[in-house]
């Protein structure tokens, strides 16, 4: 009887901590979204033309439709709302599909390693892009919908099913071999992007875009074009969070506990590699987003996958808004840096120290 | 309630099983012995449809298992593996859950429901305090027994256990195999993949033994653990005894150097 007692008041402080967990968790989301909705109206200060706060918010207003603009206003809406808010609502797209795809890759191959760039799924997205651009196929479009994302599409999956046979050995998918067969079909893809370049000066646009990938010059069609995809996406993975969740303790005990592996891995592999793409054809290669952010949340808020999937792509949308805002104001006299740098200098030396911390790999074992 | 005729699988060209009858029938407690690489942990995966066969069929509660979607198999057969192998540091409490996953619906989360079946899987381990300790952190025997639990989440008919108790100290192991025996007692299937003879001998009531990948042996322990079919099985020197308090069989094992060859015990050849 008194067992009993006791392993009831066990059972209730369980469920006790376990709403508390929840309710830090709702906490840390509803941060993120004021976190966002100040990141946006922050990160539309910043620029060549020098506006203040009032004016940005009066020119936000004036776009939305929400307030009549007078004539003196009208530049200050041109350049707040058409240039730099659709910059960073296609900024946060591409951060929020790069940290989702970061998640389903990490999770579904079970390495710490792995992200859209790292596997070099992001630079087979680019070589699609560039082979469709080449054709002449960039500006084909069905229902509205531009193609350049399915080339994208089959960039990234043909690179992606590449490494992923590369780095088979007996049948098993070695971590280290992953990352290698990710970087040599990266560096040669890369190397086959050049060549179409200097093959066609016209057509294939500014190669440092596509390898570096920016932001520059983008505005709200490239937000239309890419929004479908990464919402078809965001749904594929998102709907098999739980079955991410049971992916990891290897392919055995998920289909032992109900998981129809097969299937389920190709629906998330497709999710990602669509959010790869659809990021990649509106921005190029920005590489370590879906690397840092997926560490940063898990470290916070350990690996279940439904929230750590919420809030790296929320976390996604920051991260790469500012390095945005880094990139088109760390220059003087009106220069920009691709995006791709700036990432690639923070992720860097991060991808380093993930290689290094010796209880992250050892616990991936 | 498991019937497996002619079943016949492996591993690419290698074939592990061959030819496999076996007929379990509902509220057994059935113990699967053999030698290393006899087949036992391949048929456990046959059971649950992880390793096909290659011919010869596999029957769960009467239905083929190769019809049946992975959700449906997870609702009547659970499965504790040998090795665990969880590498990501999830909550036990989480990693018990997870033996909810064949009865979620839809979009949603683990329900309340769910929540208590997965408490309730815990306390019968005595894992509770585990709960929100990290898997990855935790003991390799505290491992194993959160899969325990994770598994009597599942609240199937049946259960397999491979090697389940094999990094339990005596006394966790003696705990685990009192509360198998129990829900043994309520109607669950049990299956146990063992190297422990004794421990076989001790709680399953029948023994199946497995050598090259057949069956060698099946029937009640008391009438075939005995000296000539453990010898026979195992190539090696054993003499069978009576537990002092029990009285089931209990294996003696003679050290090579020690065989005493006398009238009427195991000769060579």
């Amino acid at each position: 009887m008194e067992k009993m007692t006791i392993d009831h008041t066990g059972r209730e402080q369980i469920k006790a901590r376990e709403s508390r967990f929840r309710r830090r968790f709702h906490l840390a989301l509803s941060g993120m979204v004021v976190a966002i909705l100040i990141s946006v109206f922050l990160a539309a200060t910043y620029g060549r033309f020098d506006l203040s706060a009032a004016e940005v918010l009066r020119a936000i207003m004036a776009g939305l439709g929400l307030r009549s603009e007078s004539a003196t206003d009208s530049t200050s809406t041109v350049v707040v709302f058409h240039i730099r808010l659709s910059r960073i609502f296609l900024s946060s797209l591409v951060g929020l599909a790069l940290a989702v795809a970061g998640v389903a890759f990490q999770g579904i191959l079970r390495n710490p390693l792995a992200d859209p760039f790292t596997l070099g799924v992001s630079t087979g997205a680019a070589f699609g892009a560039s082979m469709a651009i080449f054709f002449g196929l960039g500006a084909e479009a069905t229902l509205g919908i531009g193609l350049l994302p399915l080339a994208s599409l089959a960039g990234a999956v043909t690179a992606l099913v590449t490494v992923i046979a590369l780095a088979r050995v007996d049948g098993q998918l070695r971590r280290d071999s992953m990352v290698l067969a990710g970087i040599v079909v990266a560096t040669f893809l890369a190397a086959l992007i050049s060549l179409l370049k200097s093959l066609d000066e016209e057509s294939v646009s500014s190669i440092v875009f596509w390898v570096m990938g920016s932001f520059q010059g983008r505005g709200w069609s490239h937000v239309g074009f890419a929004l479908p995809y990464t919402l078809v996406g965001l749904i594929l993975v998102g709907a098999h969070a739980h079955e991410l969740d049971l992916l990891t303790l290897g392919d055995t005990q998920a289909r032992q506990l109900g998981v129809d592996v097969n299937r389920v891995r190709m629906r998330i592999l497709l999710g990602a590699s669509l959010l790869t793409a659809a990021a990649v054809s509106v921005s190029g290669v920005i590489g370590f987003v879906g690397l840092i952010v997926p560490h940063l949340v898990r470290i916070t808020i350990g690996p279940e996958h439904r929230r750590l999937l919420v809030l790296s792509g929320l976390l996604g949308m920051i991260l790469l808004t500012w390095s945005d805002v880094v990139a088109r104001t760390a220059l003087p006299a009106g220069e920009e840096l691709p995006v791709g740098v700036v990432t690639a200098l923070l992720g860097g030396p991060f991808f380093c120290l993930l290689l290094k911390s010796k209880k992250e790999l050892r616990s991936l074992d | 309630m498991i019937e497996t005729s002619a079943l016949r699988c492996g591993y690419g060209k290698k074939e592990v099983l061959k030819g496999i009858s076996l007929r379990i029938r509902q509220g057994e407690m059935a113990g699967v012995l053999g030698p290393n690489g006899s087949g036992k942990t391949t048929l456990l995966l046959a059971l649950t449809g992880v390793v096909r066969s290659t011919s010869g069929t596999v029957r769960v509660a009467g239905e083929e298992i190769r019809d049946r979607k992975p959700n449906w198999i997870a609702r009547q057969i659970a499965s504790v593996p040998q090795r665990a192998e969880i590498s990501f540091g999830f909550k036990c409490l989480s990693l018990v859950l997870m033996g909810r996953y064949p009865y979620m619906q839809g979009w949603g989360d683990y329900s309340p429901q769910d929540m208590e079946a997965a408490l309730t899987a815990m306390e019968e381990t005595r894992s509770t305090h585990l709960a929100h300790r990290m898997i990855n952190e935790v003991s390799g025997g505290e491992a194993q027994i959160v899969v325990i639990a994770r598994a009597l989440a599942q609240q199937t008919p049946i259960l397999l256990l491979d090697e389940a108790t094999s990094n339990l100290d005596v006394a966790r192991k003696l705990e685990v195999f009192d509360l198998l025996s129990e829900k043994n007692r309520k109607g669950m299937t049990l299956v146990c993949v063992m190297h422990d003879l004794n421990l076989a001998a001790l709680y399953c009531p029948r023994l199946i033994f497995l050598k090259h990948g057949q069956v060698a042996l099946d029937g009640p322990t008391e009438d075939i653990f005995n000296d000539r079919n453990l010898s026979e099985v195992y190539d090696t020197e054993i003499r069978v005894g009576a537990h002092p308090v029990t009285g089931s069989p209990q294996a003696h094992f003679v050290p090579r150097g020690r065989s005493r060859v006398t009238a009427g015990s195991l000769g060579p050849g």
